[in-house]
């Protein structure tokens, strides 16, 4: 029986999208089989970040409707094939198109099939919010070390144990090294203190991000990136190991050592 | 000279720490705040349980949360109209 994910936020742009592709695809390299879902009806995107877009025949909504089969529906990862799906979200309808009833019954299909679902959550509280918590067996909130993103990671949480989703675990986007180390940016302990949750995994900012999201690849194959190398730490703890988090500033100073070494720094 | 050094190494001077301050307070807010169905059941309960021991003026009830800098606190307001003396 397979494991159901939900990635959540509350604020928007803190990275759901570009975190539930890079763990699904890190999982896929695991040697899972793994489906990821678009939930965010009306607004999807996890099918550009995987540079799936052009494979779109059928939809969330279509499985749901009985416009098709389930399989029919599921878009093949162009790196992994039958251990990487997607599920994409229908562009041209509401939010409370689906009930959370509907997305419970298709998760008890999709287990069926798979090692993990993991579930690319709409931004907000609301409907889709709902339907994407409802037939989740636990929930990754993502955040960046913003007031803004904290409060309302803050407030996903409550709303995931007030959903009896216990434990939800934290992961930290876009962490800027030089930022932390000057004191102007919160870092791994001081959003630990505030927040009452355990913390998955911490992810630096880097321009490798935009570039692999720019061809509609995922960073955490590339064993040279070192968000990369913080999205493969995480997949390791889904798994159950026990991997220590990354040292951010050590990794900056080698990072600007290569560069230099390799002439980029001109 | 604690502060010197601190500020010599830009130990505390960023601007996390206001970052920080602000996000505790705010929290306590968001943390505090119950809605309003919440505030009712809450109301509901406090007049059965007090109802035992006092006689009291149900209309006159009032339960507000006094938010202070950094704790908040529940108020309640119960007038008694007599106290229950066969308990």
């Amino acid at each position: 029986m397979g494991k159901v994910l939900v990635i959540t936020s509350g604020k928007g742009g803190v990275g759901k999208t570009t975190t539930t592709a890079n763990l699904g695809t890190g999982l896929a390299a695991a040697g899972k089989k793994v489906c990821l879902v678009d939930t965010d009806i009306g607004l999807r995107n996890l099918d550009v970040v995987l540079g799936l877009e052009n494979r779109i025949v059928y939809d969330l909504l279509d499985v749901v409707e009985g416009n098709c089969r389930l399989r029919q529906a599921l878009i093949k990862d162009k790196n992994f094939g039958e251990s990487l799906v997607l599920l994409p979200a229908a562009q041209t309808r509401e939010k409370d198109a689906v009930t959370p009833q509907q997305m419970v019954d298709l998760m008890a299909q999709l287990r069926e099939d798979y090692d993990f679902i993991i579930l690319d959550s709409p931004a907000g509280i609301e409907h889709g919010f709902k339907n994407a918590i409802a037939g989740a067996d636990a929930a990754i909130v993502v955040t960046t070390p913003e007031i803004s993103a904290v409060r309302d990671a803050d407030r996903i949480i409550g709303l995931l144990e007030a959903a009896e989703l216990y434990d939800p675990q934290l992961i930290i986007n876009r962490v800027r090294p030089d930022m932390v180390r000057k004191g102007d940016m919160m870092d791994i302990n001081d959003i630990d203190d505030i927040l009452a949750i355990s913390i998955l995994g911490v992810i630096p900012d880097d321009q490798d991000i935009i570039v692999s999201t720019n061809r509609g690849e995922t960073v955490v194959t590339d064993k040279k990136s070192r968000p990369g190398q913080a999205y493969r730490n995480v997949v390791r703890r889904i798994l159950g190991e026990d991997v220590p988090f990354m040292d951010l500033q050590e990794r900056k100073v080698m990072h600007w050592f290569k560069k230099i070494l390799s002439g980029e720094a001109q | 000279m604690f502060e010197f050094i601190s500020k010599l190494f830009g130990g505390s001077e960023g601007s996390k720490n206001k970052a920080k301050e602000r996000l505790r307070l705010v929290l306590v807010h968001d943390r505090a705040s119950l809605s309003p169905g919440l505030v009712e059941a809450l109301e509901a309960e406090l007049i059965q349980v007090i109802s035992k021991y006092l006689e009291i003026d149900e209309e006159g009830l009032e339960v507000t949360f006094d938010e202070g800098d950094d704790s908040v606190a529940l108020i309640a307001n119960i007038p008694v109209k007599n106290v229950k003396r066969n308990i």
